[in-house]
């Protein structure tokens, strides 16, 4: 039994829906992300809202799939700060939806001056709306300072650590993170981020506290069973059935359930 | 319940691991004789250039290796740039991209 904490549906078909209940996926959450292009305009961010608190749950709802979604506009679109404060405006209408759990993914991309402003644009709407945040860190080179930018805002806004999750954390950042009182995402892809076999490293290095695993799959390459594989790395070290459950069931289930509405089963 | 090491001890960590590790190592070996290969034969690429310092750290006795191999190919900078060049990221700094 597992829980994908991160993963982009809207990209998937519908047999990764039923793989993933098979190999025991009871939850996903799905943040609001780049769709591979930039929208022309907020109405196709509303469009894309509407799609993942409506429709996304009922395709996940036939499989057993409790759905869950985070709505934003990602950092890859921040440049354009008119269109971005259009978005901003319409998120408010969303987040009473059943499934939405708060504000996400929202981060760094390129660690851009406008990128930071939507960022905090984002967690100050966090806040006044009381919402949990999941935090996307930048990639590859990008991610060391992004993280570090990220991490400065959050603090310089006073939000509750503890609601917050900072995502695709690797070796040079898991420690920042959860030495800074917040929760840690690794994101398990064959190239970019961590493999199910680092992801067990820092597991066991850094502990399993406040920390979770997930696919992140989208239309890029990644792997919508890779929160099960990863469980099968830690089983085949001989960790024991109790830790593996904490960092793919009981840690997301801890984390989330903060946010009231969180599911573990369609019923 | 925190489990501060590996539970396999190191013959199991050598039999389980070794082979796969060491095909990567020999696609390494290969990838660079492959850009040495190409073009005009002479190498100045800044992802080459980090590439290599990374490599160093393979050498080092002692852990963190897999952190010190990620922090050779990041940003250092402190300061947020003025805009983004582009959306996507190329695996290593480039020293000549600081403003
Ligand atoms: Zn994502």
């Amino acid at each position: 039994m597992y829980i994908d904490p991160h993963v982009h549906m809207v990209s998937r078909t519908t047999d990764d829906y039923e793989r993933m209940a098979l190999a025991g996926c009871v939850a996903i959450t799905e943040p609001a992300f780049w769709a591979g292009y930039d929208r022309s305009s907020a109405q196709g961010f509303f469009d894309y809202f509407r799609t993942l608190t409506d429709y996304e749950p009922r395709r996940a709802q036939q499989y057993g799939i409790a759905h869950h979604t985070w709505l934003c506009i990602n950092p890859k679109e921040a440049e354009d700060l008119g269109l971005a404060r259009e978005v901003l405006e319409i998120i408010p209408d969303f987040l009473e939806k059943p499934n939405v759990l708060g504000i996400g993914e929202i981060g760094l991309n390129k660690n851009s001056r406008n990128e930071l402003r939507i960022f905090e644009e984002h967690v100050d709407l966090a806040k006044r709306h009381d919402q949990m945040i999941l935090i996307h860190t930048p990639h590859l080179e990008d991610k060391l300072k992004g993280t570090k930018l990220i991490l400065d805002a959050l603090e310089n806004a006073e939000v509750d650590p503890g609601r917050v999750l900072v995502d695709h954390v690797e070796e040079h950042t898991v420690e920042l993170v959860l030495d800074r009182g917040f929760w840690a995402g690794m994101t398990l892809y064959p190239d970019t981020k961590c493999t199910p076999q680092r992801a067990a490293d820092i597991f066991e290095i850094y502990g399993q506290e406040r920390i979770w695993i997930n696919s992140a799959g989208d239309w890029g390459p990644s792997d919508p069973l890779a929160v099960p594989k990863c469980q099968q790395e830690l089983r085949a070290r001989g960790h024991f059935e109790e830790m593996i459950r904490k960092v793919s069931y009981d840690n997301p289930l801890g984390f989330l359930s903060q946010s009231g509405k969180f599911r573990t089963s369609v019923e | 319940m925190t489990d501060a090491n590996c539970p396999m001890d190191r013959a199991a960590v050598i039999d389980r691991y070794f082979l796969e590790h060491r095909a990567k190592l020999i696609d390494l070996a290969a990838f660079l004789d492959r850009v040495d290969r190409s073009g005009d034969g002479t190498v100045d690429d800044f992802r080459i250039t980090a590439f290599r310092k990374a490599i160093e750290e393979l050498l080092e006795s002692g852990p963190g290796r897999a952190r010190r191999v990620q922090e050779a190919f990041s940003d250092h900078s402190t300061e947020p740039i003025e805009q983004a060049p582009m959306k996507g990221a190329l695996g290593a700094f480039n020293p000549n991209d600081q403003a």
